[in-house]
């Protein structure tokens, strides 16, 4: 019995980031409501980070360019859910719900 | 091919067991009616994509990974849906075509249009590598090529942490007279 070594080709880490990506991307446009959208946008993020990884491990010639962009990315996305927390958080107050249909008032 | 029963086989194993969290996790944040189970698959596919960066040998970005996505990110959006307090998104009231099989059309032609190129494409593989990219490495192109950028991230950090405080506050201040 054999089994393929899948961790040792490129396409297949691309084929993941493409499908958590496609994931993400659906999940955005999909929720309604403000945390889900912020869920489905971290998705996004990990995909492209694997992207990342996934070039640096197998065709870059420095290979510690990738692993400082995705330490990068982590501390921008840990940034992004501070500030949309807060937002949200906001919106909140305002008008009593995060529903994506409701917070539709430009002057709350 | 590797044999099955053998340190290589096993690795395969596990590394197919991590694809299916992975996916698995991406699946249930998207598609489950509660926030807080969406939150628990987005921290199920951090957890993976952690075991895909140990695939890729930086075992040091997928600590980063755990620490900060399941760590930190996970717990403030699981305190924004606490304070929040969301519906449950039920699927009984009706979205506009867009939300609905549009949305789903959409996921499948970027996943499609991602892959053919992916396959299409011709990667070059380099003929020799500067060095090993171990966390040693990692640690002096940080302090030394990318200072600039890292001095830029703490800053980014900082800004987002006082503006995250002075968000919050201001709705404290206005709904806090009324009641």
């Amino acid at each position: 019995m054999s089994i393929p070594a899948f961790g040792d080709s490129l396409i297949t880490y691309l084929i993941i980031a493409a499908m958590l990506f496609a994931i993400g991307f659906y999940g955005l446009v999909h929720r309604r409501t403000l945390i889900g959208m912020l869920i489905a946008g971290e998705l996004i993020l990990a995909g492209a980070s694997i992207n990342f990884m996934a070039f640096n491990r197998f065709l870059a010639p420095d290979p510690t360019v990738g692993q400082i962009f995705t330490l990068f990315i982590m501390g921008i996305a840990a940034a992004e859910a501070a500030i949309a927390m807060s937002i949200i958080i906001a919106v909140y107050r305002d008008f009593r719900s995060i529903d994506v249909e409701d917070v539709a008032d430009l002057k709350g | 091919m590797v044999p099955l029963f053998s340190a290589e086989g096993l690795s395969s194993l596990i590394f197919i067991f991590i694809v299916v969290t992975t996916i698995l996790g991406a699946v249930i944040a998207t598609h489950s009616e509660r926030l807080i189970r969406a939150v628990t698959g987005l921290a199920i596919t951090c957890i993976g994509v952690a075991g895909l960066y140990y695939y890729l040998r930086s075992p040091f970005v997928a600590l980063m990974e755990m620490l900060i996505y399941v760590g930190a990110v996970c717990v403030t959006i699981v305190f924004a849906i606490m304070l929040a307090d969301p519906k449950p998104e039920t699927g009984a009231e009706k979205g506009n075509v867009l939300t609905g099989p549009l949305s789903f059309v959409l996921g499948i032609t970027i996943f499609w249009g991602l892959v053919a190129l992916a396959g299409k494409t011709v990667w070059m593989v380099p003929v020799a590598r500067e060095n090993n990219g171990s966390l040693e490495e990692v640690g002096r192109a940080l302090l030394t090529n990318y200072s600039m950028v890292f001095e830029l991230i703490s800053i980014v950090l900082l800004v987002a942490i006082i503006g995250a405080l002075v968000l919050a506050r201001q709705g404290r201040t206005r709904t806090g007279g009324e009641s």
